[in-house]
């Protein structure tokens, strides 16, 4: 299995904790990925509302590169990076005007993007490539007692429901069963992080960050997981505005990939937990055999 | 007669149609046009050739200018093709001398420029001047109509077709599906908008159809195959056992009581599982037939549905002598000729999973319309009292309307009842529950005799109407008083911001969608279905509740979502539809059949083609045989013949070569 990986600047930056955790676990698993050589910004959500047509010329590049390279399907971590590289997709198939604004901006550089390169998260490439079974057997310390809302955010089930429902997303809860822990019922799994309204709009955006923790906490979470470095980041960093608005409500907020680290029993240090503000201080049990080797490539 | 040897003289006719051809077809362009084709003796543009003067006009010019060919350029054959052989004939024509162009929905209706609709109008005239000039006549034969009719389907719209045609006289077979019949209608608890008691409405038509003397009632029955043609269908019949001899059994009961099973214990689908049944039970109070039936997949004398005889069998006991449990009963085969059949097969309610934003299936205290229909009613598994599945009354109750109707995401069309029945369960969980009740609407369509005035009934008896499709249900809690409570989030589109609206009890307003097999059924009786998967009436306006096929009609929710008052009318409609082929006593079939020419070499190869088994072989001729009666003129035959042996009426080779010709040519 092998893929082309676009990490997108988020997990070069802000969200590295998330690329340090999923690099090792996908290779733990054997899925090889191969990064993508001279990426660049996807066009991701600030770039998309400002001008459609030229966010979706830099998404189309970073596309045409992947099907220049050879291998036949990306893999976006980002939630951002997901949608809008699949938006741009279904924009080329669906637009004939603007399939010809990428594809003449595209010639001047000498590149062509043809459309069929598949665009996958993790998330589908976990449960319907690698199997759950495949990962079950790679558990050595489960997470047993853990208990853990599963929060999907909105950019990778909505507006493009691929591999998914759109309203109740379940391949996260499902993930995280399969390593031991416990899946809380959480009814905002696809509510709004709050987005850049922390940064734009704070008393709007803190009060959203607030509502996730505090309906996590009250329903017994001792974490939240997530899949997108903003959701990650919003629940993360603003602790200290939510505990001035609203009291305090202490919750780590998790990768999942992080989580299937530490369940594989690869080491905690390799996984970027250290750089959370909230850390997770939860720890499996110690397994009681040795961590298998890697799935050799 | 004219017989085809003669000269060729043609009367050629373009219809205005008002504007509706008029105003994108240069008419008298094409009538000068031709004017100056070989065989034509006269050429005239008129405005409404249907009308009377117009078929007076036809008629006055064959004998005036002795024509033995009549063209008319108009609409769609067919609306009119039969006006216009009917005037033909009455001018002393055969009728098959007459050819109709359809230059309205081929050309004026579907093309934006007039020169070149002009010179379509021209081409398709061409084609039909060179056909006609080969046409030969031909006699319209009649076939006798058999007086019975089988009408599919026992809800409220098969209830009423068949009991109209038995009242007329007409021997009638009901096939129904379910053990009883009544269909959804016998699970309603009231009727909108007059609040009349569904089943003191409906129980009484219900036993007047197992009473009746011209009725055969076949339930827990499947329609399996059907052949032949308008007038003389043979309909085979699958009867599933239900191991009670329906002849024997008194309805009694005892035999319930008297069940191995002292408490019920199975799901009860009358009560839309929110009660419990025996393995042998009767569907409900009211059910038609008065019979028990027995569930061999829990029954204990069967294991898996197949008898094992292992029970103590004390439901025969209380039976006695009357004998009427039989655990040996087997699915039967029957057969049935009926001349026409009324299919009306009914909906299902919209799946309300497919919406898991409504919570169905997470939260108990979410319940389906059809729930709440038996939660209100007096024989229902609460007797009438609104008692939640976690044991509690509702204090606030939140409807939601459209739930899988008018979502481009699940059903895009409106199911027309909803608004109505949901007001409806309004009003009578208010008056059952006494609890708040809240609406949750796109937009109020309350068109028919009195809805309006219910739906001002409503707003008067205190009932909350709250504009905008709902977001989700949720057990989430912002406020203590909304904890331990389904919150219904929505966007309140006439204050223009979005609520939070606490409720102990949701009801989701499902849509209506055909019936999971209805592609099934459509094939089984020849239908077409249109987009969204109900059967396609003949014609929206001018023939609702005929199909393509003839002697076949459709009634009821199979075809569209209606209400009660709708479906009776429309059933009423087919059995008076079907009464009037009955009473005419014979179907006229068009000649446009196939025949075999001499030089058939007997190869066979058209006999496994014919979707009609129209076609046999003769061994003392050594030659197929194709019965006049069965073909229904599609034409696979004569196309495949390999020797080009098989030929056909008003389809002659010559006819369709100079009609190609014809278009083609300049």
């Amino acid at each position: 299995m092998k893929f082309s990986y676009f990490p997108g600047c988020s997990l070069k930056g802000l969200g590295r904790a998330y690329e340090e955790s999923l690099l090792p676990v996908m290779k733990h698993l054997g899925v090889e990925l191969v990064e993508l050589d001279d990426w660049n910004c996807c066009g991701a959500t600030a770039y998309m509302a400002v001008d459609e047509a030229k966010a979706c010329v830099l998404a189309a590049r970073n596309l045409a590169l992947v099907e220049r390279s050879g291998l036949n399907q990306v893999l976006a971590p980002c939630a951002a990076c997901y949608l809008v590289l699949n938006k741009t997709k279904h924009y080329f198939h669906d637009y004939p005007s603007m399939k010809q604004t990428m594809d003449r901006a595209l010639g001047a550089v000498g590149l062509r993007y043809r459309g069929d390169t598949p665009v996958r998260h993790p998330l589908d490439v976990l449960l319907n490539d690698v199997g759950l079974d495949a990962i079950r057997q790679r558990v050595v310390r489960p997470l047993k007692g853990l208990k853990v809302a599963t929060y999907y955010g909105c950019q990778i089930v909505r507006p493009y429901a691929t591999f998914d429902d759109p309203y109740n997303p379940t391949t996260m809860d499902r993930l995280i069963e399969a390593l031991g822990a416990t899946v809380v019922r959480y009814p905002l799994k696809t509510k709004c992080c709050g987005g850049s309204l922390t940064g734009t709009v704070p008393k709007a955006g803190i009060r959203m960050v607030y509502i996730l923790l505090n309906e996590a906490r009250k329903r017994g979470a001792d974490c939240l997981a997530t899949v997108c470095p903003l959701c990650q980041f919003n629940l993360d960093a603003y602790h200290a505005q939510v505990k001035a608005a609203y009291g305090p409500v202490t919750l780590p907020t998790v990768y999942f990939t992080q989580l299937m680290g530490l369940a594989f029993g690869l080491p905690e240090r390799e996984l970027g937990l250290q750089r959370a503000a909230i850390r997770f201080q939860w720890r499996p049990a110690v397994p009681a055999a040795p961590v298998p080797s890697p799935v050799p490539a | 007669m004219v017989s085809s040897s003669q000269e060729v003289r043609i009367g050629f006719y373009v219809c205005h149609c008002g504007h509706n051809i008029a105003s994108m077809v240069d008419c008298p362009e094409v009538a000068r046009y031709v004017e100056t084709l070989p065989g034509v003796v006269l050429s005239r543009d008129y405005k409404y050739m249907c009308s009377d003067p117009g078929q007076e006009l036809v008629q006055q010019d064959i004998r005036e200018f002795a024509l033995n060919r009549v063209v008319v350029a108009s609409c769609s054959p067919l609306l009119h093709e039969h006006t216009f052989r009917k005037a033909t004939a009455a001018g002393g024509l055969n009728p098959f001398f007459f050819h109709m162009v359809n230059i309205r929905e081929h050309d004026s209706w579907v093309h934006t420029d007039r020169a070149e609709a002009t010179a379509k109008a021209k081409a398709l005239a061409r084609a039909a001047i060179r056909r006609v000039a080969h046409h030969r006549p031909l006699e319209v034969k009649q076939v006798p109509i058999h007086p019975d009719v089988l009408v599919v389907g026992g809800g409220i719209a098969g209830i009423h077709a068949a009991l109209t045609l038995a009242n007329a006289g007409r021997k009638v077979t009901l096939v129904e599906r379910e053990p009883t019949i009544g269909g959804h209608m016998a699970k309603f608890d009231k009727t909108f908008p007059t609040l009349d008691c569904a089943a003191c409405i409906l129980t009484p038509k219900m036993s007047e159809v197992g009473a009746h003397e011209n009725i055969t009632l076949w339930t827990c029955s499947d329609v399996v195959k059907m052949d032949g043609y308008v007038g003389n269908y043979t309909v085979t019949v699958r009867r599933r056992p239900r191991y009670i001899d329906e002849e024997l059994c008194t309805g009694c009961q005892e035999c319930i009581s008297n069940c191995v099973y002292k408490e019920p214990k199975f799901v009860d689908e009358f009560n839309e599982g929110l009660g419990k049944r025996k393995p042998i039970y009767i569907p409900f109070p009211q059910s038609t037939p008065q019979v028990v039936l027995i569930d061999p997949e829990v029954c204990l004398n069967f294991k898996r549905g197949v008898l094992t005889d292992r029970c103590k069998k004390t439901c025969v006991e209380a039976c006695g002598d009357r004998k009427a449990i039989t655990f040996t009963q087997r699915e039967e085969i029957r057969e049935l000729q009926v001349g026409t059949i009324i299919v009306a097969t009914g909906f299902q309610t919209f799946d309300v999973k497919r919406a898991p934003q409504y919570g169905y299936g997470s939260f108990p205290n979410v319940y389906t319309a059809l729930e709440a229909e038996r939660l209100v009613n007096a024989s229902g598994p609460t007797g009438g009292e609104v008692i939640l599945r976690d044991g509690t009354q509702p204090k606030a109750i939140g409807i939601i309307h459209c739930v899988g109707s008018r979502d481009k995401k699940t059903n895009r069309w409106c199911s027309r009842v909803c608004c109505m029945y949901s007001m409806k369960l309004a009003h009578l969980l208010k008056e059952h529950s006494g609890a708040e009740i809240y609406n949750f609407y796109i937009d109020i369509r309350a068109p028919g005799k009195s809805y309006e005035e219910f739906y001002d009934k409503l707003n008067e008896e205190g009932v909350h109407f709250i504009r905008g499709r709902v977001g989700e249900v949720t057990d989430w809690a912002m406020t203590p008083e909304e904890e331990g409570k389904l919150i219904i989030r929505v966007e309140d589109t006439l204050a223009g911001f979005v609520r939070r609206i606490p409720v102990n009890m949701v009801v989701l307003s499902a849509g209506l969608e055909p019936q999971a097999d209805a592609q099934e059924v459509r094939r089984l009786f020849n239908m077409s279905c249109g987009t969204e998967g109900f059967f396609l009436e003949r014609h929206p306006k001018l023939a609702p509740v005929n199909t393509f096929t003839d002697g076949i009609f459709i009634a009821g929710c199979c075809q569209g979502p209606r209400d009660i008052p709708d479906t009776v009318a429309q059933a009423g409609a087919a059995a008076a539809e079907a009464l009037v082929l009955i009473d005419r006593g014979h179907v006229e079939q068009e000649p446009n059949t196939a025949y075999i020419l001499p030089d058939c070499s007997g190869c066979k190869s058209c006999l496994p083609l014919c979707p009609y088994t129209a076609i046999t072989f003769d061994a003392t001729t050594h030659r197929a045989v194709i019965n006049e009666a069965l073909c229904k003129g599609c034409g696979t035959c004569v196309g495949s013949c390999p020797s080009g042996s098989i030929g056909q009426n008003l389809f002659e080779d010559e006819e369709v070569f100079s009609e190609i010709e014809g278009v083609l040519s300049e």
